[in-house]
């Protein structure tokens, strides 16, 4: 062990309410932003591959919008500027968690859109095909066809971003989120020590990681057709991953 | 009384003119063989009498209105099943999602028609552990349990190991038997020559030939036929 390393301090830490609160946060702000995001990114994706070229416009200036900006100009931007636009914003609701929620579910849909539109686009052609010959409707070739396999496709990078996202959180400690990170320098500026709290917080990080790991193989194995679940591991089709450095 | 008709049909993709005013008809209990070689627009007149495609002129009747959803059933080169359903979940699917059956009743029929194929025991089999013979047989069985007026066949044995060939030419073979209406693509000379009631010869985009088997093999008026035999034979 470290000469200097304060075990008592560094359990005290891991087992205090405002890390426990600070990781709930966290992990609920990564969830909630994250659903969010992927009913938005969908119909950004339907909007990209659409046929109406308003529609693709408006789909393509979306993700251009958010992508191009920082994620944390974003967030100050949501906290700040909002409320003074419209008054609707101004009231008790509108806490530091919903700011978060608005405008990481926002920033996080443009970089969802790209991958749910590779998702659908790498669904071989002959399946909706194959539906309209059946006389299935759009929608319900959507649902039943393309959607799974497309999933199946995307789990993995989405796995990616709820990672990403659950880091990017802790950027919302800027906005006075009382998360994971701001449990840890609270903790530090109170000791003036910084191993034990920040080695804390880390532990937390990477237990959550590890569940969401464990969720997603099992999700992975969910979307793998075949008759005997305890059976081969099928590889995915490989996809490009979707770079996502400083945001 | 023809059943299915494309009259006047023509279809382009971009500059490229594919199909040049095909009339095309079939009676009822008719079964016709396409031949021809690639890129003479076969599957693009399958596309349009299914309404997969939409003619740039023409039209396509079934009796007399055009086709319904699932009332013309289109077989596929390379299957196209479903990846993500058993072969159950592919047979059901049309039942379930155009017919709007209860489950419990279309899984029945599906199961029916999966018996009707050979497969009754692969039913929950999914697309990847079938060989390409019972892939295609669920595809069959997928587009007869619509009970269509007429199936379209574009070469369906031509994606498969050699082996595998005859147990789907048996299923459609059965088929003419029972009186079904098929229009199919194939480059199987002697399935054409023993079970259609006519053959067409299709190139450039035009039907450049139709007769009946035995004259067509035997004596083709068109040289671009003879051509096309001596080459493949
Ligand atoms: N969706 C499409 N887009 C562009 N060109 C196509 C498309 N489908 C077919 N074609 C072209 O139309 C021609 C006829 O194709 P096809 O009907 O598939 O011929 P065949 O089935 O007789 O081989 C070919 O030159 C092919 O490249
Ligand atoms: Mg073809």
């Amino acid at each position: 062990m470290l000469a200097s390393f304060d075990t008592h301090l560094f359990w005290q830490a891991l087992s205090s309410g405002p890390y426990w609160r600070g990781a709930l946060t966290a992990l609920e702000l990564t969830a909630v932003a994250l659903s969010t995001a992927l009913i938005i990114g969908f119909f950004v994706a339907l909007g990209v591959l659409s046929q109406r070229r308003w529609v693709r416009g408006f789909a393509w200036s979306y993700n251009w919008l958010f992508r191009a900006t920082p994620t944390l100009l974003q967030l100050y931007f949501v906290w700040d500027v909002l409320p003074t636009l419209w008054h609707g914003f101004a009231g008790s609701w509108f806490t530091p968690f919903m700011a978060a929620w608005i405008a990481l579910s926002l920033n996080e849909a443009a970089y969802l859109s790209e991958i749910i539109r590779s998702g659908l686009m790498s669904v071989d052609p002959g399946q909706e095909l194959a539906g309209r010959a059946l006389g299935m409707s759009h929608r319900s070739i959507l649902r039943r066809v393309i959607m799974p396999q497309a999933i199946r496709i995307a789990i993995p990078p989405i796995g990616n971003e709820f990672i990403t996202l659950l880091k990017l959180t802790s950027l919302a400690s800027i906005i006075s989120l009382h998360e994971l990170l701001t449990a840890s320098t609270q903790l530090t500026a109170a000791k003036f020590e910084y191993t034990e709290p920040l080695l804390a917080a880390l532990v937390y990080y990477l237990v959550i990681v590890s569940v969401l790991m464990a969720i997603q193989a099992r999700l992975e194995r969910k979307f793998t057709w075949t008759s005997n679940r305890r059976g081969r591991r099928v590889a995915p089709p490989a996809m490009p991953a979707v770079s996502h450095d400083a945001r | 009384m023809s059943l299915l008709r494309a009259t006047d049909v023509s279809k382009s993709y971009g500059d490229l003119e594919v199909l040049h005013g095909v009339t095309f008809d079939i009676e009822s209990g008719q079964v016709k063989a396409i031949i021809g070689p690639s890129g003479s627009g076969k599957s693009t007149l399958l596309r349009c009498l299914a309404l997969l495609e939409e003619p740039d002129r023409g039209a396509v009747t079934l009796g007399d209105a055009p086709p319904g959803p699932g009332e013309v059933g289109m077989v596929f080169q390379r299957f196209n099943l479903f990846q993500n359903m058993s072969a159950l979940d592919n047979v059901m699917c049309g039942l379930v999602e155009v017919r709007r059956l209860e489950k419990s009743e279309a899984r029945q029929q599906a199961r029916a028609f999966l018996d009707r194929v050979g497969l009754a025991d692969k039913g929950a089999q999914f697309p990847d552990e079938l060989s390409g013979g019972q892939q295609q047989r669920v595809a069959i069985a997928r587009a007869l349990v619509m009970r269509p007026k007429a199936m379209l066949f574009d070469e369906p044995t031509s994606a498969l190991d050699i082996e595998l060939v005859r147990e789907v030419l048996d299923v459609i073979e059965s088929l003419a038997r029972e009186g079904m209406t098929m229009v199919v693509v194939t480059h199987e000379m002697r399935f054409a020559q023993h079970v259609a009631s006519s053959v067409l010869m299709m190139d450039e985009g035009r039907i450049v030939e139709e007769a009946p088997p035995d004259q067509f093999f035997s004596a083709p008026k068109e040289e671009r036929t003879q051509r096309f035999l001596s080459l493949v034979e």
